[in-house]
């Protein structure tokens, strides 16, 4: 059976969205792609951008967006974020980091991602959730 | 491509002087196209199907999902027990089962007398997302919103297509619906066809306490098929509760208002050629 280009995003993600929606947590939807699809309101406070002005960003921007260090701000490996861990290993994966975000503030968040493992075997993305820490 | 709506009532059959306009029978459609019979679904109005297509040496029945209103008929279908058609069902599994062992829950006693294994002339598929010819007709399939794995069809051929969609909530959770298509259940599968059938089982007031049961309202159906530029909207999967005054009145007020495709009340006995 073959599948053809899409112009409508997986139920799924659809529904995943619609429940972000509903939550009062930072939450990032990220495709199997690694773009960013979309993020909730109080994501939007975390991070700085509003999802209706800057729309999908793509995989290969976010670094530049969201610069992404260890707590005592040493460099982090790609391969050792959850949401990439999430993406590449389809295993939950958690994380406490420091991010400058494209408003420049920098914050302290845990992070928690999990894979999205559609029916019929299909790996759709990964859903991630951010708890932000108080910097003193 | 010829399509005959044959059940179009949802959730429970209906029967009763109240309902002979609309039809009592639970889902059911039989789409032909240059000799090939398609059967959308198996509630009760599938029985009399069987005589339709008796005679041909195949016919492919696609179920959307197991919901009992779906697949109640199945075990009724005449072609089901003759040696001499194919049946080829399609249909989605499960993570953890097969489409056979799902329906096998059905088609087994104590529930029924027969049990599927022993149907020596069925041929179970079960179904992913995608496409794949039956004959002439391209069939396009995905998961929709509704509760468990449900799928949409959309059948072309020859430059004509259609959608069915009879169980479907694609407002579900959406602020101000509908959604950009991007984001809208089952847009692929409707964008463009000729004839859409779908989902219009709840007032507005209904849906109102019945969000979540997977489930559209008529005005929710009118704006998916405007979203989606169709043809041509039918009405489907009435609910067991409307009888045909009800469905009238609520024809009659669709009706008053200019639409940008044609308006269809899903009655059973309508043929619409495409």
């Amino acid at each position: 059976m073959r599948r053809e280009a899409s112009m409508t995003q997986p139920i799924e993600l659809i529904l995943l969205r619609q429940w972000s929606t509903y939550q009062a947590i930072p939450v990032w939807l990220m495709d199997a792609e690694g773009d960013l699809l979309f993020y909730n309101e109080a994501a939007e406070a975390v991070l700085g951008l509003r999802y209706v002005e800057a729309g999908v960003i793509h995989a290969n921007d976010l670094a530049e967006l969201f610069q992404t260090t260890a707590l005592d701000g040493s460099a982090v490996p790609t391969e050792e974020l959850p949401v990439v861990i999430a993406l590449t290993q389809r295993i939950p994966a958690h994380g406490e980091l420091r991010i400058k975000t494209a408003d420049g503030a920098g914050r302290h968040l845990h992070i928690t991602a999990f894979p999205v493992e559609g029916l019929s075997e299909r790996h759709l993305g990964a859903v991630a959730m951010f708890w932000e820490e108080p910097i003193p | 491509m010829r399509i005959e709506l044959s059940g179009t009532r949802g959730s429970l059959a209906a029967a009763g002087p109240g309902t002979v306009g609309y039809g009592g029978d639970t889902a059911s459609i039989l789409v032909t196209a240059e000799g090939r019979s398609i059967v959308l679904d198996a509630g009760s109005g599938i029985r009399r199907l069987g005589d339709v297509v008796a005679g041909q040496d195949r016919v492919d029945v696609l179920l959307t999902h197991l919901h009992m209103d779906h697949i109640q008929g199945l075990g009724f279908f005449g072609p089901m027990f003759d040696p001499s058609i194919e049946v080829h069902v399609w249909g989605p599994g499960s993570p953890k089962f097969s489409l056979e062992q799902l329906l096998s829950r059905y088609l087994s006693p104590p529930l029924f007398p027969v049990h599927v294994r022993e149907l020596s002339s069925v041929v179970l598929h079960d179904t992913d997302p995608g496409s794949f010819e039956l004959g002439p007709v391209t069939v396009t399939t995905d998961y929709v919103c509704h509760p468990g794995a449900t799928l949409g069809y959309r059948l072309s051929v020859n430059g004509t297509s259609m959608a069915y969609l009879p169980d479907h909530e694609p407002a579900l959770g959406v602020e101000h619906f509908p959604e950009q298509p991007e984001w809208t259940s089952g847009f692929d599968l409707m964008a463009g066809v000729d004839v859409l059938i779908h989902d219009a089982q709840y007032t507005d007031d209904e849906y109102a306490e019945r969000q979540g049961w997977g489930h559209s309202t008529f005005d929710q159906a009118l704006d998916v098929a405007e979203l989606c530029e169709v043809g041509s909207l039918v009405t489907f999967h009435h609910d067991p509760g409307h009888d045909d005054g009800m469905l009238d009145e609520i024809a009659a007020a669709i009706a008053t208002h200019p639409l940008p495709f044609e308006f269809v009340p899903g009655r059973a006995g309508t043929v619409i050629d495409v």
